[in-house]
């Protein structure tokens, strides 16, 4: 009786914690559906808030500044963090302790010490802000997390293979190419997959780094947030969100957590 | 492993060492040296640069006066700065402790449910983790501001005749940082308790331990590891989240977040923005430097 009490318990303690982390992004997404502009009161379905996305021209450059600076860092951190995971898995090196410690600054430390740090360092080298700059602090926060990810593939993999094909006469880099990469390569996917979002949905430094010229969208909705609740901005964040709920199921699969 | 690697190389006998073929020793080279060389550049170096500037002074017109100067250091312990460094170290003490409050038995009951839900339920906590964050603040705007969703619901029920003041105070902060950062908290927190080998709770209890007696002295510390990983994802981020209180706290909440992003932008005070930053990362490597001391596993800040 009493485990039975304890039971319904937990599950309605659990179902509310799910509550306070889904309500509030439900809600988000069934005002960006309608038609009133108050986000209150319900007064019908539409979708003209999302049609009216289309023609603003501010959020389509926006949206193509951030695909551009999302898939080129994604591609540029994916390939170093996984050379990096790869280098620091198989070889002793001096300076490894301080190269591990420097992929775990932009983890732990305060994101805006990092925004404010590369602000400083491109005004001071002369690097106009813009997509360059966008590109390279998105390139240098999202690399860490592939070279982890990648790393954590690393630990499963079986040292013999790489020995075996050594044997057979393959050179290091047919190795790497041919025997390692395909058996890490969900993980390099996942990796990617990861940076990719972090790209897409960063504010704090992309906030610093963006210049006066150029927007990313999540800088684009925080202008907009500023200015009042809208449905316009209920609709963005929908797509937004859906883009990233993608992928991260898509990433999680293949990193085969909780399976 | 490694060890045996190397020993199927011929080991020079004049020397002793062993001679590896000329690619294995340029091996470490073409892998590691570009991230290397990227994260020198672009971490290392602009992070010295905050310590220089903050060692400057700021022009007449906002830019940095290359003057050395201690002022900014000095100006950090004016009352008025220091206020704002406790009102932002004891929101994010508090958001941690709920976080940890809600989140542990929260944590407890996913890892303990059935293994055919487990993977759903996780992923249920990873989605809202990787989820915007500016996002998810703004959905919490679009429920507690004075027009919004709570305020309606309750004024058409009939239970309050005036909307509840729930945006633009300490209050509006808090459970917005709670609200963000609590997946930070829960991830951990899971990846712990789901590790825990639960027949020593068994053990406890055939040698006699009432249920949270054995709860307090065997399962707690054994995840302990867990609340405290989980406690740093969560107080040092909340101590950058700069959005948090300048959406939801309005201009009545200036966190130490909020003054280092203003020095950058309306006050263009950057020497005394980088003097404030540098106030964080102390707090930062001390926090690290606790955690070390305690855990001394990095690993189990890996939770994403």
């Amino acid at each position: 009786m009493i485990r039975r009490a304890s039971h319904w318990l937990s599950v309605t303690y659990a179902l509310l914690v799910y509550a306070f982390l889904y309500a509030p992004i439900i809600v988000l997404v069934v005002y960006s559906f309608n038609r009133s502009r108050l986000n209150t009161v319900w007064t019908g379905f539409t979708f003209e808030w999302y049609g009216k996305l289309l023609q603003n021209g501010d959020i389509l450059e926006a949206t193509r500044t951030t695909l551009v600076v999302a898939v080129i860092s994604t591609l540029a951190a994916t390939a170093l963090g996984t050379l990096v995971a790869v280098g620091m898995y198989k070889y002793h090196f001096r300076g490894k302790t301080a190269l591990d410690g420097m992929l775990y600054i932009p983890i732990v430390i305060p994101e805006i010490v990092l925004g404010i740090a590369m602000l400083i360092f491109f005004t001071q080298v002369h690097i106009p802000l813009g997509l360059i700059s966008l590109i390279i602090a998105h390139v240098t926060f999202c690399l860490p997390f592939v070279a982890i990810v990648v790393r954590s593939r690393l630990q499963g993999f079986d040292r013999s293979v790489e020995e075996a094909a050594m044997d057979l006469g393959a050179n290091q880099w047919q190795t790497f190419v041919q025997v390692m990469l395909p058996l890490i390569m969900p993980g390099v996917v996942a990796g990617a997959l990861l940076a990719f979002t972090m790209s897409v949905d960063d504010v704090i430094i992309s906030f610093f780094v963006v210049g006066p010229s150029t927007t990313t969208l999540p800088i684009k909705v925080f202008s907009m947030v500023k200015f009042g609740v809208t449905p316009e901005i209920n609709a963005l964040s929908t797509i937004m969100l859906l883009v990233t709920l993608t992928i991260v199921i898509f990433a999680e699969r293949l990193m085969k957590r909780g399976a | 492993m490694r060890e045996s690697l190397s020993l199927q190389y011929p080991v020079d006998p004049s020397s002793g060492q062993v001679r590896r073929p000329q690619w294995q020793r340029f091996g470490p080279l073409w892998t590691v040296f570009p991230a290397s060389l990227w994260l020198v550049a672009f971490i290392a170096v602009p992070l010295g640069l905050v310590v220089v500037v903050s060692f400057f002074v700021r022009g007449t017109y906002g830019g940095i006066e290359y003057v050395f100067s201690l002022d900014n250091y000095v100006r950090l312990f004016d009352p008025l700065y220091v206020r704002i460094l406790f009102v932002s170290l004891a929101i994010a003490f508090a958001t941690t402790l709920i976080t940890a409050w809600i989140g542990y038995p929260f944590a407890y009951i996913v890892a303990r449910a059935p293994a055919r839900w487990r993977s759903v339920l996780l992923m249920l906590i990873i989605v809202p983790f990787w989820t915007n964050s500016l996002i998810r603040t703004y959905a919490m705007i679009v429920l507690l501001r004075t027009e919004g969703v709570i305020n309606t619901v309750l004024m058409n029920l009939g239970v309050i005749s005036h909307p509840l003041p729930m945006m633009y105070n300490e209050f509006a902060v808090m459970v917005g940082m709670v609200y963000e950062f609590l997946p930070f908290m829960i991830l951990p927190l899971f990846a712990s308790i789901e590790k825990f080998d639960w027949t020593l709770l068994e053990a406890a209890g055939d040698l006699g331990a009432r249920p949270w007696k054995a709860f307090l002295h065997v399962t707690l510390p054994l995840t302990f590891p867990g609340v405290i990983a989980g406690s740093l994802l969560v107080f040092i981020p909340s101590l950058g989240f700069f959005f948090i209180p300048d959406l939801l706290g309005g201009s009545k909440v200036m966190l130490i977040s909020n003054l280092i992003k203003n020095q950058f932008l309306s006050a263009r005070d950057w020497p005394f923005g980088a003097a404030l930053s540098i106030g964080l990362i102390v707090i930062t490597l001390i926090l690290l430097g606790v955690y070390f001391r305690l855990l001394g596993n990095k690993r189990d800040l890996e939770v994403f």
